[in-house]
C-alpha cells in the first residue's frame, strides 16, 4: 500500500454506529462538571440556577432542530430509552381505548423489542409492516394497518444500517386521519435531514446525542403538547421532566447535547454538501473500479452518508478483518453469535449470499477526502485479494449460475 | 472479536490458494458449504501413485476463520496418505487457531472440505479402475 501522508490511521467510517463530538460542543460542556455543577432542580441557590438556566438553553436547541417549542423536549439517555418511553408510555396510557401498535420490520433492535415486549406481555396488538426491495414503506400497507384502534405507528426516519428516508409526510397525515399517535426514531436523522414536528404531523420523536456529534448517553423524546400526547412514566421520581422521566438532569450533557445540535442546525447545509460529495466520491471511486458492486436500499430517497454496499463473491467479515486499519460494519452479521445475515436487508428481499457480502460506510463531517481516497485504494487491494480466493468469483468468471449449483448447507 | 496470532497469519498470509484441474484423474475436489450460509471451501487435492497427497489447494468465501482454516488444512494434508488426511479432525484445527466458539463451525466446514475432497478421488479411481489405484481404494474402504 502506497505512503499515506495527512491522514490517522484507522479511518473511522462507522458514524451510523456514533460520533466523534463536536469538540466546539465538548468544550461548552465540560465547566459544567468542575465549574458549575449545581443541580438544576435546586431551587434554593444560584448552582442551582446557573445549571438550570444551561440545561433550558440546550432543551430550546434541541426543540429548534425539530422545529418544537422546549415544553416538548425531555431528555433521556439517548434513543433507547426514548423509544422505550415512547412505545410503552403511550401504550400503557392509552391501551382501554387504542391496544395496537404499527411499526416496520426494518427498525432498530430497540424498537422491535420494545413492540415484542408489549405484544407478549401487555397485551397489545403489533403489526410489523413489511418494507419494499427500496427499503421504503408502501403507504397503501400502512393504510390498511392503521385503524381506530391503533395507538401508535412508529416508523424510523432514517434507517440506520442502509440510510433509506421514509416518507415522513405521508406516514403523519396517515397517522392523523386516523387519530393514532406518529412516533418516528430519528437517531439517525435528526441534525443529518430537515425534519419539522408540525410539517410531518410528527407526534413523538426519539433523539440522540451521540449521532449528531454530542456526548454518549444524553437523547431526548420529543411529546408533541397540541393536539397533547399523554404517557405514562417508565421512571417514577422526583417529577423531573413534566414527571415523564425523574432524575436529576446532567447538565454537561444537556449542554453538549444542546450545543450539538445547534451545530447541526446551523451546520446541516455545509455538512451535507461534504458528506454527499464524499459519499460520492467513495461509490464512484469503488465502482469505477471493482465490479459487481451494489449500493442497498433506494438510491434517491436516502441519507447520503450511509452507503451500504455487496461486494460478491467476498465475505463481508473477512473483508473488513483485511481492512485493518478501516473502521466500518458489517451487514454480515457472522461477528455475532447468529450466523443470519443482517434482518434490515433480508427485509428489502436481498438474497442471503449478498447480504453476507455487504458492508456500511458511514460517512460524517470530520471524514476528509484523503480518508477516503485511502479507504478506496484499500477496499479494491482487499476485495480483489478475496475474490482471488473465493469459488464463489472463480464460478461466476467461469459463466457458472451460483443458483444452478446444488449447495451442501451446514 | 480477538483473532490468534495463527489465525491472522493464516488469513493475511494464506497457503496454497489456487485450483486444479478437477477433471484430472489425480486430483479430488472437495466443494461444502452455502453462499446463502456465508461460507464455501473448494478444497482440492492433488494424489500420487503411491496414495499420498502431494499438493493441495483451496479457495474460501467465507469470514477469515473460514479462510484461515482452509489454509490450515492444505498445510496439514500434504504429504499424508488419503487415510492420513481423512482423520484430521475440526477439533485440531479449531484448537490451533484458536478459534472463538461461534467459529468452530469453519473448523468443521474445513474438515468436511477435506472429506469431501478424499471421497471425490477415491470415487473417480474407482470409476476409472484402473487395477494398482482400485485395490488401494478398497484396501482403504476395509478399514
Ligand atoms: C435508529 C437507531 N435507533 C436507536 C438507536 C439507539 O440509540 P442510543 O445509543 O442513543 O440508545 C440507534 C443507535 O444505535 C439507532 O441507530
Amino acid at each position: 500500500m502506497s505512503a499515506t501522508p495527512n491522514i490517522k490511521l484507522p479511518v473511522y467510517l462507522d458514524y451510523q454506529a456514533t460520533t466523534p463530538m463536536d469538540p466546539r460542543a465538548l468544550e461548552l460542556m465540560l465547566p459544567f462538571f468542575t465549574e458549575t455543577y449545581g443541580n438544576p432542580h435546586s431551587r434554593s441557590h444560584s448552582f442551582g440556577w446557573e445549571a438550570e438556566e444551561a440545561v433550558e438553553k440546550a432543551r430550546a436547541q434541541v426543540a429548534s432542530l425539530i422545529g418544537a417549542v422546549p415544553k416538548e423536549i425531555v431528555f433521556t439517555s439517548g434513543a433507547t430509552e426514548s423509544n422505550n418511553l415512547a412505545l410503552k408510555g403511550v401504550s400503557r396510557f392509552y391501551k382501554d381505548r387504542r391496544d395496537e401498535i404499527v411499526t416496520v420490520v426494518t427498525e432498530h433492535k430497540c424498537v422491535l423489542d420494545a413492540c415484542r415486549h408489549l405484544e407478549q406481555e401487555e397485551g397489545m396488538k403489533v403489526t410489523y409492516l413489511p418494507v419494499e426491495t427500496n427499503g421504503l414503506l408502501d403507504l397503501d400497507k400502512l393504510r390498511a394497518a392503521v385503524n381506530e384502534r391503533t395507538a401508535i405507528v412508529s416508523v424510523m426516519a432514517v434507517n440506520n444500517e442502509i440510510g433509506v428516508i421514509q416518507p415522513m409526510v405521508e406516514i403523519g397525515k396517515i397517522c392523523r386521519e386516523n387519530g393514532a399517535f406518529f412516533h418516528t426514531d430519528a437517531a439517525q436523522a435528526a441534525g443529518k435531514i430537515e425534519l419539522d414536528v408540525n410539517a410531518m404531523n410528527i407526534d413523538l420523536m426519539s433523539i440522540s446525542g451521540h449521532k449528531l456529534y454530542g456526548p454518549k448517553g444524553i437523547g431526548a423524546l420529543y411529546v408533541r403538547r397540541k393536539p397533547r400526547v399523554r404517557l405514562q412514566a417508565m421512571i417514577n421520581g422526583g417529577g423531573q421532566e413534566r414527571g415523564m422521566r425523574s432524575g436529576t438532569l446532567s447538565p454537561a450533557l444537556c449542554v453538549g447535547f444542546g450545543a450539538a445540535c445547534a451545530l447541526c442546525e446551523a451546520e446541516m447545509g455545509k455538512d451535507n454538501e461534504h458528506i454527499r460529495r464524499l459519499a460520492d466520491r467513495l461509490h464512484t471511486g469503488l465502482t469505477e473500479r471493482l465490479d459487481d458492486v451494489v449500493l442497498n436500499g433506494d438510491q434517491d430517497q436516502r441519507f447520503p452518508g450511509n452507503l451500504n454496499l455487496s461486494f460478491s463473491f467476498v465475505e463481508g467479515e473477512s473483508l473488513m478483518m483485511g481492512m485493518r486499519d478501516v473502521a466500518v460494519s458489517s451487514g454480515s452479521a457472522c461477528t455475532s453469535a447468529s450466523l443470519e445475515p443482517s434482518y434490515v436487508l433480508r427485509a428489502l428481499g436481498v438474497e442471503e449470499e449478498m447480504a453476507h457480502t455487504s458492508i456500511r460506510m458511514g460517512i460524517g463531517r470530520m471524514t476528509t477526502e484523503s480518508e477516503i481516497d485511502y479507504v478506496i485504494e484499500t477496499i479494491v487491494e482487499h476485495v480483489n485479494k478475496l475474490r482471488a480466493m473465493s469459488p464463489l468469483w472463480e464460478m461466476a468468471q467461469d459463466g457458472i449460475d451460483l443458483k444452478s449449483v446444488e449447495w451442501s448447507e451446514h | 472479536m480477538a483473532y490468534s496470532e495463527k489465525l491472522i497469519e493464516h488469513f493475511e498470509n494464506p497457503r496454497n490458494i489456487g485450483s486444479m484441474d478437477k477433471a484430472s484423474s489425480d486430483v479430488g475436489t472437495g466443494l461444502v458449504g452455502a453462499p446463502a450460509c456465508g461460507d464455501v471451501m473448494k478444497l482440492q487435492i492433488k494424489v500420487n501413485d503411491e496414495g499420498i497427497i502431494e499438493d493441495a489447494k483451496f479457495k474460501t468465501f467465507g469470514c477469515g476463520s473460514a479462510i484461515a482454516s482452509s489454509s490450515l488444512v492444505t498445510e496439514w494434508v500434504k504429504g499424508k496418505t488419503l487415510d492420513e488426511a481423512g482423520e484430521i479432525k475440526n477439533t485440531e484445527i479449531a484448537q490451533h487457531l484458536a478459534l472463538p466458539p461461534v467459529k468452530i463451525h469453519c473448523s468443521v466446514l474445513a474438515e468436511d472440505a477435506i472429506k469431501a475432497a478424499i471421497s471425490d478421488y477415491r470415487t473417480k479411481a474407482e470409476e476409472a479402475g484402473s487395477g494398482g489405484d482400485r485395490e488401494l481404494v478398497s484396501e482403504q474402504a476395509a478399514e
